[in-house]
């Protein structure tokens, strides 16, 4: 007979730190292979971005007449020259900072407004829930574009104001989200146990609220991404976004418009740039999605 | 019931008040002046003063939003500076050219969507279904003013098949369903498609492949209906989501996609939209917005409508 | 005995809006005059179908719910006045709900949910964790398997377990338990039942025991109270109201618990129908509907709670004897209803 000795019993080792909601979402996001394949995509065009002027071979504002519109391949012009002979390749290069960040920095700025403006809402409840929700209905009301479009007509050109232009074309739909996400945790229990035991408005939102309104709601943002970046150049692309002779995606397309007829391979291509961006941005967001749908 | 219609119908009014009132004073928030776009540079004194009084420029704002009003009401939307026409008629014209071009390409979209969407449903997780769904992907992620251009080349550029341009040598005036007018319309039509087929199809994958998945079907199978019977269950479960998104997209198209019929100069009311802005029309920019505003305002009460009608579960 | 808590005529009526302008239509009279002690050291239980205001009652005593009337005294002191104002009640009186997933923040560790409390009333992030760590050990958690924890990985049982701990961290005198353990299996019951008795002799804590179970009640309570349709039926010692009850509704619900005695079988229910709607109370007595005693002077004239004897009080016409009905008085003389007939035959 084999007596178990007295304190090997008793101290039996404990349970590993079981793993936090955010990381289980990380390990689970570096499974599915698209969404890592996307977000590396993304990432190197973040890079090449930021470092610009030391991966592009050319400046992108030297214009030179004589050799406009040249091939695919031409010599010392990788990609082509455009309309006014300036180097393909570079301005693709450049034309990422300013398509990625119009792009993505409106997205950001109303995720922070739309948050804020959704949490108090569904937390607040009654009538100022009713005065913030009905304001956003009036903008809901219009598709992004056309609200884009005029509210950018209003302002009119430029990268601030596209920005702003933006902004306000998505704050709407993140409050909504927000919104309706808040007044469902609110509802529950843990948010009365949490009333139950004194603490005040602030801290009940800081701590049980926040970290539950937080993921739902960036996943909405990230799969508006896509929707910025195309909506932005857009606006470049109908002459309300940024001016020439700056390099952005949507401005090259609208300017190479005319030469589609002389030189189709290089009009096209800010558009692959355009493209290839938002899709990556699309099933990300997908991705991160399913990664968060943890069935508990 | 009717309470409840009444109630959405009552709420209109004020937004609609509160959106004709956004619109008029956007376009004075614009800069510049808004006969500048008309006036030569050197124009004297007295011919501002004379235009600004032909126009009403010189009147308080409330004053000019109050005759605005009353004469939207009577349906004069004023007269384009530009074009010298009345702006209803140039409105008018181009509802007409937009909304043959939404119908051709809701068509084309919905058509290609519900059968992407259904397949991809059935055959969920398989091959098809990974390949219809890229296309979806495809179609919500592309830039279509890119697109656009892109078939424009193909097309128009390369094998010469297609005008790349406009609505045909005499606009809309005397349409005929012949090659000669149609051929303008097919490549905005396909270009334009693309969205509602990108949604639809992942919309209906999605609701195909839910209701596959529950267990009723598993019964029906089991009672020894035919595969066909089981189709007909599955449209009649997922007919009212979809219709519901349908409508919504068909609703975003009537309105106008400024980019696509940028592109093709496709006279519709996103195109007047654009000429409005660049060349500062103002009554005419007016007139639009006011029109499309009021057009989408009225298009979220049909669907709100609609849905309460629909919807067992939303209170009456 | 020194009466803890006392309430007196709590009143909740919640609004119904609707028509043209969204006006209010009705009102759901979810808890229209309820008062009720309970002593030190006591277990109050409350009994009543769904829909009868146990719950509501539970929230507005516990404010989270504002009533509209009535007034709440704890250990002597209003609350809400200077002498008790709600940060210092919520130290005093805690609640623990029924859905023990709902009450949990999925964010948040063991450690973390229970630590909340005590921290938002200054207690140090460390103490506050200790104190975490014995609750959990109190309530037969190993602290070492759970503190790091989620609630999705607990069971029902360990995460009502969880929740006991959490209502005790802020060191109450009187715990609420709204339905607590009703939704666990019976097995789990009664475990987590035992855990209570256990802790209210080690902490000399009082509680307030709501449940539709009749069962449970009876094993937890030393008091009980029958509520019907936001009023307060009969209230009494668990022995005599389970063995001789005084209203028609308490005697129809202890006769619908089913027995394990096959001898004791139950032909046809007590109780017909569904209890009628809280918007539109019946005049005068809201169980004439469904009474089988009911006359005239139960439509026009609402029973007040009236005592019988030292330490039970019923609102009935049937309990006073000025009330004009025509077993006035008799309360203790009425025959039980039919079904409760065959079970005491069966037995004699």
């Amino acid at each position: 007979m084999s007596a178990i000795p007295a304190n090997l019993a008793v101290e039996v080792a404990p349970i590993a730190v079981s793993r936090g909601y955010w990381a289980t979402v990380f390990r689970r996001t570096l499974r599915d292979k698209v969404t890592v394949v996307c977000a590396l995509i993304l990432l190197a065009l973040v890079v090449i971005a930021i470092f610009a002027p030391w991966i592009a071979p050319a400046d992108p504002l030297a214009t030179s007449m004589l050799k406009r519109l040249a091939k695919v391949g031409s010599e010392g012009h990788l990609l082509g020259t455009d309309e006014l002979g300036r180097d393909l390749l570079s301005r693709l290069i450049y034309g990422g900072r300013l398509s990625l960040f119009i792009g993505i920095l409106p997205v950001v700025n109303a995720f922070i407004i739309g948050t804020a403006l959704g949490v108090t809402a569904g937390f607040a409840g009654g009538p100022v829930n009713t005065a913030i929700m009905r304001t956003m209905d009036v903008f809901f009301a219009f598709p992004s574009v056309l609200l884009a479009i005029a509210i950018s007509g209003v302002l009119g050109a430029g990268l601030f104001n596209s920005i702003v232009s933006l902004t306000i074309v998505f704050i709407p739909p993140i409050t909504r989200v927000a919104e309706s996400v808040t007044t469902q945790v609110r509802n529950l229990d843990y948010v009365d146990a949490a009333r139950a035991s004194g603490a005040n408005a602030l801290t009940i939102v800081r701590v049980h609220v926040l970290g539950n309104v937080l993921g739902p709601v960036f996943i909405y943002a990230t799969s508006l991404m896509s929707v910025c970046m195309i909506l932005a150049s857009g606006l470049s692309f109908l002459g309300l976004g940024t001016k020439p002779p700056a390099a952005e995606w949507g401005l090259m397309l609208n300017t190479l418009r005319t030469a589609i007829y002389t030189n189709p391979l290089v009009a096209a291509l800010p558009g692959v740039m355009i493209f290839v961006t938002s899709i990556c941005f699309n099933l990300m967001s997908d991705g991160l999605r399913q990664a968060m749908d943890i069935k508990q | 019931m009717l309470l409840y219609l009444l109630r959405r119908i009552f709420y209109v009014i004020p937004i609609a008040l509160a959106v004709s009132a956004v619109c008029f004073s956007l376009v004075f928030l614009a800069p510049g002046d808004p006969l500048s776009a008309v006036l030569p540079p050197d124009a004297t004194t007295e011919l501002i003063n004379k235009l600004k009084a032909d126009y009403g420029f010189d009147q308080p704002l409330p004053v000019q939003f109050g005759r605005w009003v009353t004469r939207a009401l009577h349906g004069d939307l004023g007269t384009s500076i530009a074009t010298g026409r009345p702006v209803n008629s140039e409105i008018g014209r181009a509802i007409v050219n937009t909304f043959m071009l939404a119908m051709c390409a809701c068509g084309i979209g919905f058509f290609f969507g519900l059968l992407f969407g259904i397949v991809a449903g059935y055959f969920q997780g398989r091959w098809l279904d990974k390949l219809m769904t890229s296309i979806a992907v495809t179609g919500v992620s592309m830039p279509h003013y890119w697109l656009g251009m892109v078939l424009v080349i193909i097309f128009s550029v390369l094998l010469d098949w297609l005008p790349a341009m406009g609505a045909g040598a005499s606009g809309s005036d005397d349409w005929m369903w012949d090659w000669e007018h149609m051929k303008y319309l097919v490549l905005p039509a396909v270009t334009l498609s693309f969205i509602p087929m990108g949604i639809v199809t992942r919309t209906v994958r999605a609701i195909v492949a839910e209701i596959l998945n529950q267990e009723f079907v598993q019964a029906l199978y089991a009672k020894g209906m035919s595969a066909f019977g089981v189709f007909r269950h599955v449209v009649k479960n997922a007919a009212p989501t979809a219709l519901a998104v349908m409508g919504i997209q068909l609703g975003y198209l009537l309105g106008g996609s400024i980019l696509v019929e940028t592109v093709f100069a496709w006279p519709g009311t996103g195109f007047l939209l654009n000429t409005a802005i660049f060349q500062r029309d103002l009554p005419l920019l007016q007139g639009t917005i006011l029109f499309l505003a009021l057009f989408f305002v009225l298009l979220n009460l049909i669907v709100d409508v609609a849905q309460g009608l629909f919807d067992p579960r939303i209170k009456r | 005995m020194t009466t803890l808590l006392e309430v007196v005529q709590l009143r909740k009526h919640f609004p119904i809006k609707g028509g043209l302008l969204n006006r209010q239509t009705a009102t759901v009279r979810a808890v229209d005059g309820v008062s009720f002690t309970v002593e030190q050291g006591e277990t109050l239980g409350v009994v009543g179908e769904s829909g009868c205001g146990k719950s509501t009652t539970a929230r507005l005593t516990m404010h989270l719910l504002t009533p509209d009337e009535g007034t709440i005294v704890f250990d002597g002191k209003t609350v809400g006045s200077s002498q008790m104002p709600l940060r210092t009640l919520r130290r005093q009186m805690q609640m623990v709900f029924q859905d023990s997933f709902a009450s949990l923040n999925p964010r948040l560790t063991i450690e973390e949910s229970i630590a909340f409390g005590p921290r938002v009333h200054g207690v140090p992030g460390k103490e506050a964790r200790e104190r975490a760590r014995d609750l959990l050990a109190k309530v037969g958690l190993n602290p070492a398997q759970f503190i790091r924890r989620y609630p999705h990985e607990l069971s029902g049982g360990q995460r009502q377990r969880v929740n006991i701990a959490r209502a005790l961290a802020l060191q109450p005198r009187l715990l609420i338990l709204d339905e607590s353990v009703s939704a666990l299996d019976k097995s789990v019951q009664a475990q987590v039942l035992n855990l209570l008795s256990d802790l209210k002799a080690e902490f000399g804590l009082t509680y307030l025991f709501i449940s539709h179970d009749l069962h449970v009640v009876k094993y937890m309570s030393d008091r009980v109270m029958v509520m019907y349709l936001g009023k307060v039926a009969e209230v009494g010692p668990v022995q005599a109201i389970y063995n001789k009850p005084l209203h028609p509704y308490t005697s129809g619900l202890l006769s619908a618990m089913p027995s394990l005695d096959p001898d004791q079988r139950t032909a046809a229910p007590p109780l017909v129908g569904d209890p009628p709607n809280p918007i539109n109370p019946p005049s005068g007595c809201r169980f004439r509907t469904r009474c089988p005693y009911a006359e005239g002077v139960c439509a026009e004239v609402e029973p007040k709670l009236s005592a019988i004897g030292a330490d039970r009080l019923a609102a009935c016409h049937m309990v006073n004897p000025d009330s004009g009905h025509t077993k006035a008085g008799m309360a203790l003389d009425v025959p039980v209803l039919p079904s409760l007939m065959k079970k005491t035959e069966a037995t004699a």
